[in-house]
């Protein structure tokens, strides 16, 4: 790739973030990483293009994946010296998935969060079930049930719905 | 099975193709990274670089040596969302500990064990399979056996209490990564005190036999309750480095959150006999109880095996 100085270097950055918006999440395909909130910046100096993402949850196993996904998109497109970095502040809240992130979620039957908590002080013991005003995104009822507040991925709490009986993730608020 | 780099091998290994070229075609990432890849590491000013490994240590180990116990549930929960809910306790927990330890590294690379020139092994797992028992810094509650799921349920209400209270000051850790961690680790735990907390309940206030197990289980729990709040000199220090957390200062606040599960489930809170120091030592100076020897050589055995392994 050229790497100049002047107006070509900043076209080549705007090339590479069209590149790197469409690298999506590995365990959540229908959520690119910008949707989920975990992309936090993407950057050049002269020599290396720098990519900066959040971890979800602290022990998320797909950061790797995500991190080579994007060297490798990024190095189909002629950006060979690509650095990617790991943003730990702020931490990452659901409150960062796009409304596109969450209208996609909703479409592939995946509930997707309400507002997040602030935990600035202490968190207050809650010993009931949490109170979510969700609705079934696949009939819409309101009737639905919480089986737990863990699923198949970190993010993730499993709900069933009364309604047409079907059982279905929602990302969790953090 | 690793791959094992040996450079004067003269034989092609079969997995030389999983390490070498285009590794895009592998669902996971088949190449350790740093986890602190672009994280500024720097020590913050009158902050002692070896204290604050050892306190890294400690509250990394704690997450680790946890982890993996809860870890030991996989397949063998009552039900399916409980077997789901505890191994997506245990991956936050070694989540912590990964971020942890390998900041313990950063900070005074003389903690991390020697392996022999050339491993491929990071420092964060150098340390965590590396380390024999009595370099581990973490406190003995997190050690022994899980017993039933009403044991589980006790020891891990005491245990989450514990470490939120403890998350939620280190948010205010001069240390930028300490702090960044706990910041995370706050929304992380305070979703498994509440999972432990109303497991606590059900069972109280559940059958006879539910109830007759939780108390046998809280008991068994206990003796090591005063540990968590004992402070070693290393804790100290890191409170007035301003890095840390004294853990004397979290009693009361823990007490308080247990009494209101205890109470919500009428449960008196045990008057039992604690489990003192050995030599003065407890488990932040790395004196463990007899079960730790065995639960290190479970998770230690196939790393150890491989000093020169990529995994």
């Amino acid at each position: 790739m050229s790497l100049d100085v002047g107006p070509a270097v900043d076209l080549d950055l705007e090339r590479a973030r069209r590149v790197v918006a469409e690298v999506t999440d590995p365990e959540m395909p229908m959520l690119t990483l910008a949707d989920l909130g975990v992309l936090r910046g993407v950057a050049h100096d002269a020599e290396t293009l720098t990519v900066t993402i959040t971890p979800t949850y602290s022990g998320c196993p797909a950061m790797a994946t995500m991190r080579d996904d994007l060297v490798h998109r990024l190095a189909d497109h002629g950006f060979d010296r690509v650095e990617v970095r790991v943003s730990l502040t702020p931490a990452w809240s659901s409150d960062w998935i796009s409304e596109r992130g969450r209208r996609a979620l909703r479409d592939h039957g995946i509930s997707a969060p309400g507002p997040a908590p602030r935990h600035d002080g202490p968190v207050p013991l809650n010993l009931m079930p949490r109170r979510r005003e969700l609705t079934c995104p696949r009939c819409g009822s309101a009737d639905v049930q919480l089986s737990s507040e863990f699923g198949a991925t970190a993010c993730k709490a499993m709900y069933r719905c009364t309604g047409c009986l079907e059982p279905f993730d929602h990302v969790k608020e953090i | 099975m690793p791959h094992v780099h040996d450079h004067d091998a003269d034989h092609e290994s079969v997995y030389d193709g999983l390490t070498g070229g285009d590794d895009s075609q592998w669902a996971f990432g088949t190449d350790f990274e740093d986890p602190l890849a672009g994280v500024d590491t720097t020590i913050a000013q009158g902050v002692d670089a070896s204290a604050l490994a050892a306190y890294c240590l400690m509250l990394g180990d704690d997450a680790l040596v946890y982890s993996h116990r809860l870890a030991q549930w996989t397949s063998n929960a009552p039900d399916l969302e409980d077997d789901i809910a505890l191994a997506n306790i245990a991956l936050d927990l070694l989540g912590q500990a990964r971020l942890l330890l390998a900041r313990a590294a950063a900070a005074d690379p003389a903690v991390v064990p020697a392996l022999p020139d050339g491993s491929p092994v990071p420092p964060e797992d150098a340390l965590a399979f590396f380390r024999d028992e009595a370099g581990f810094r973490n406190v003995r509650l997190v050690e022994p056996d899980n017993g039933d799921f009403a044991v589980t349920m006790a020891r891990l209400l005491v245990f989450s209490t514990y470490r939120l209270a403890l998350l939620e000051r280190l948010r205010d850790s001069n240390d930028p990564v300490l702090a960044a961690i706990a910041t995370k680790g706050v929304k992380e735990v305070a979703y498994h005190r509440d999972y432990a907390g109303r497991w606590f309940l059900t069972l109280a206030r559940g059958t006879e036999e539910s109830r007759r197990r939780l108390l046998a289980g809280l008991a068994l729990v206990w003796p090591l309750y005063d540990e968590l709040f004992r402070t070693h000199h290393v804790e100290a220090a890191a409170a007035d480095q301003g890095f840390g957390v004294d853990p004397s200062g979290l009693a009361d606040e823990v007490g308080v959150v247990l009494e209101q599960v205890l109470t919500t489930s009428g449960v008196e809170r045990p008057e039992i006999a604690q489990t003192g120091a050995v030599n003065g030592q407890t488990g932040r100076g790395g004196r463990h109880t007899e079960v730790m020897g065995r639960l290190l050589a479970e998770m230690q055995v196939v790393a150890r095996a491989h000093p020169m392994g990529l995994w």
